[in-house]
């Protein structure tokens, strides 16, 4: 039974990414749509059925995450595997939630491209057999800590996502970018609409990145003796954090607005993926458990 | 809207906060930050060149490169081993790259977070957060005890603007208004013609909260984390530990710690249990529970209790938590007459998943020579194709140990502390064990006789150990309250938002109107919907009272 639904968990994985994949191909081609007539069409069938696509590939997801969670009877996110699969997910959510508060589907085929890939990485990579946890883990500061962490990387991502369309759309206001293959930066807001969506964004992560450190020195006092001791994951939590920090004031600061805040905002995205991806992998630490 | 001045040094905010948050306050509040000039050095006396430095100190961009800077400041504490956390990588650093390790010393690497350099940088950032939160709290103090501000020059730069019936006069419906602002938690001030109202203080509130609850932090860890302590200590199943500075086997005082600090209790370990499972797909054994039955004595009474990971024992000041875990050999050591000389169980420090395990155990009396063995356990021993041995469950299946066996000076009366955990052999003489010819390896109850009739050594039982860490964290309170503010601060500081509205009456007798206007600090989209329902709801009381006549 168990192993049934662990080998369900996998074939809806790839049946995620598979759906994804045709989520991202129908946002790309709205794009295209809208950069041949130069941003002035409104949102096409192909933006409309690209939302709904990436929302069933956000349900079949979801039965993964939720079948991996009771396959081995815990929280789904103990392994690099389970909290790349479940922080996927999240991701995804934090995009289609943020479309009902904002319209911010131009940003779909980076969030449906970084969820196919992101996908395939874990799954390839990082895949794991569902074991049981090791008496470190066996805590409900598991459940708490990685899922604000979750939390957190999922707006990280969403406002990198911003971020980025944010510099390109600012070249392009500049005069830069104006060949046939940026044009579809005219459906896109204005670099300036794009930040302050951006900074909104960002500034959930933060605090969810907050409460994820916090959460995390109260669990480290319980199991290693000390709420903090400098281990590598715990160094790169806190260069993510002074990181955001700098963006935030950034963003508050005349000179700094902009693009050099963009810029702060991407490089704390990439400190986020390094803590994830290179420190687990290559780096020595207390965060390193059974395998990956 | 607000006309500029030229800079003025007394400022109560960072020169270079941002034109949409600054352009908030009206000309005359008491605010002076409204600087266009750029910082940059002009020829200056002795004072303003202090000024200007302190100035500059506490801009926003010395307080965002300074961010960044601790950031990539932090890095090398991730790259090399780092002595608070990885002590053992930091040797083994220095016996691979000796030279390397010369430099990286002398920039203090390897106390990345103690450094000189890393600690400049932090501290230079909390006094540009302490010179900018101190002016910005005076202020935000006289803004809290200010009336609203006054009503601009020109309505036509705001970004909120209504104009709507008075229903029933003038009067009248700037009552309804003012109670609908009251109601939506704004100040207000109400003239005859006209209301000015703002809302939203807390967010300043709880941004100042917010920085000075990370300055708490910081003065907690100044303050009280010199009279924490932490040791270590093995103990073997049957020991008692006595929480006194000879009992533990490494100790790391704070600057501040005294030996009266150790609350006098003993803890006992009665029995110690670890469950492994096979993982079905590798084969590999992972723990799935470790746990250590303790008896704790302090003052008169004493208690049983569970010690596990993720579940410390709170005794005396300190926690003790289970950090590790092993086997403890007993060896016997008899003399040629069959007198025992060494009875003890032995800590072997496990070096793999499956617990093989490496030991020493000195014997420097009662025998004709001082006698020194390295040794292996395996808890459940499986023969390899080269011969040697290998472990291939945690559990004791088949516990067995082998020796590396010397002879001559061990060193122990040199009056240098000794590693028990090394064995100096390049002194020494093997005279069994590998490469002798004569191997060493026993099972419980196996007794091997030692060459030349020095004696012999016995497997006598096997008994486990825990590793455990004893604490005194006296930090932990201050900080933990910081951090609620800390949180409590962020939430509310970025939950809130700054707004004023000003509502004045227009229109003729015949017609009266009043005229809405609204204005938020900062980036704010929901400002227009969230002054509309106030419109909306002191429209609605109108018709409500129009229907009730």
């Amino acid at each position: 039974m168990t192993n049934n639904l662990e080998s369900i968990s996998l074939i809806a994985t790839y049946s995620a990414m598979a759906v994804y994949t045709l989520a991202f191909i129908l946002f790309t081609v709205d794009l295209a749509g809208r950069a041949a007539s130069d941003g002035q069409s409104p949102p096409t069938r192909w933006l409309r059925s690209g939302m709904a696509v990436l929302l069933l590939g956000f349900a079949i997801h979801f039965g993964a995450v939720i079948t991996r969670g009771i396959s081995a009877h815990r929280v789904p996110w103990a392994n690099m595997y389970e909290f790349g699969l479940t922080a996927t997910l999240v991701l995804v959510g934090v995009f289609l939630g943020i479309n009902i508060w904002r319209d911010v589907r131009f940003v779909g085929a980076f969030v449906s491209g970084f969820a196919i890939l992101a996908l395939g990485i874990v799954a390839v990579n990082f895949y794991v057999a569902v074991s049981p946890l090791p008496p470190a883990l066996q805590s409900y500061w598991l459940v708490i800590h990685v899922c604000v962490a979750v939390l957190g990387t999922g707006f990280f991502a969403t406002g990198a996502a911003l971020s980025a369309s944010q510099l390109f759309q600012q070249s392009r206001e500049e005069g830069k970018l104006q060949t046939r293959s940026w044009r579809f930066l005219a459906a896109f807001p204005s670099s300036e609409t794009l930040e302050a969506l951006a900074y909104r964004i960002i500034v959930i992560g933060f605090v969810f990145w907050t409460f994820t450190v916090i959460a995390g020195g109260i669990w480290a006092e319980r199991a290693w003796g000390r709420y903090w001791g400098w281990d590598t994951k715990e160094v790169w939590s806190f260069i993510i954090w002074t990181l955001f920090a700098g963006y935030i004031h950034a963003r508050a600061t005349r000179g700094w607005r902009g693009r050099p805040a963009a810029i702060l905002s991407l490089v704390g995205f990439g400190a986020v993926l390094f803590n994830y991806g290179i420190v687990n992998v290559f780096f020595k630490g207390l965060h390193a458990y059974s395998g990956l | 809207m607000a006309s500029r001045r030229p800079s003025d040094p007394a400022s109560l905010q960072p020169v270079d906060l941002a034109d949409s948050t600054s352009d908030f306050d009206s000309p005359d509040a008491p605010r002076k930050n409204r600087l266009d000039a750029p910082i940059s050095g002009p020829k200056l006396g002795p004072l303003e060149f202090v000024r200007w430095v302190w100035r500059v100190l506490t801009s926003m961009r010395t307080a965002i490169i300074l961010l960044v800077l601790v950031a990539f400041a932090s890095i090398p504490g991730s790259l090399v081993p780092q002595r608070s956390s990885d002590p053992n990588g930091v040797i083994v650093f220095r016996d691979a790259n000796p030279e390397l390790f010369q430099f990286y010393e002398s920039i203090q690497l390897f106390d990345t977070f103690t450094s000189v350099w890393f600690s400049a940088i932090y501290l230079l950032l909390f006094i540009s957060l302490i010179g900018c939160i101190v002016p910005r709290t005076l202020y935000h103090w006289r803004i809290l005890l200010a009336e609203p501000a006054a009503e601009p020059a020109s309505w036509v730069r705001l970004p909120f603007r209504r104009r709507e019936p008075a229903v029933g006069g003038t009067a009248a419906s700037l009552d309804r208004a003012e109670a609908v602002l009251r109601t939506a938690h704004y100040r207000v001030v109400r003239n005859d013609t006209s209301i000015r109202a703002e809302f939203g203080y807390l967010r300043e509130t709880g941004n100042l909260v917010f920085h000075v609850a990370l300055v708490g932090v910081l003065a907690t860890l100044a303050v009280t984390g010199g009279y924490g302590w932490s040791g270590q200590r093995a103990i073997i199943e049957g020991q008692t530990f006595t929480n006194q500075l000879a009992s533990f086997d490494s100790f790391h005082p704070g600057s501040w710690f005294s030996e009266q600090n150790l609350e006098p209790y003993g803890v006992t370990l009665e029995s110690f249990t670890a469950e492994y499972t096979q993982d079905a797909v590798n084969d590999a054994w992972m723990p799935i529970d470790f746990t250590a039955k303790v008896s704790v004595a302090e003052g008169d009474a004493t208690r049983e209790v569970v010690l596990k990971v993720n579940e410390p024992l709170a005794a005396g000041n300190s926690q003790m938590y289970l950090l590790g875990n092993g086997y403890a050999p007993v060896i016997t050591v008899r003399d040629p007459q069959g007198t025992v000389v060494f009875d003890q169980p032995v800590v072997f420090l496990s070096q793999d998943s499956n617990l093989t395990s490496v030991g020493v155990v000195k014997v420097p009396d009662g025998l004709s020579e001082q006698l020194g063995m390295q040794g292996f356990f395996y808890p459940s021993a499986v023969d390899l194709d080269s011969g040697a041995l290998s472990s291939n469950n945690p559990e004791p299946t088949n516990p067995t140990v082998t020796f590396n066996i010397y002879t001559g000076d061990l060193g122990l009366d040199s009056g240098v502390t000794a590693n028990v955990f090394q064995l100096p052999v390049e002194s020494l003489t093997q005279i069994a064990g590998r490469h002798t010819g004569n191997d060493v390896m026993l099972t419980p109850g196996d007794v091997f006789e030692l060459p030349g009739g020095l004696g012999s050594i016995e497997f006598t039982s096997l008994r486990r150990f825990i590793g455990v860490e004893i604490r005194h964290d006296p930090t932990q309170m201050g900080v933990a309250i910081s951090l609620f503010f800390v949180v409590a601060g962020l939430l509310a500081s970025l939950g809130t938002r700054r707004r004023r509205v000003w509502i004045r009456a227009r229109g003729t007798a015949r017609t009266p109107e009043l005229e809405w206007g609204g204005m938020s600090r900062g980036d704010d989209p929901r400002l227009d919907a969230s002054l509309d329902r106030l419109v909306g709801k002191t429209l609605l009381s109108a018709a409500a009272k129009m229907r009730g006549k």
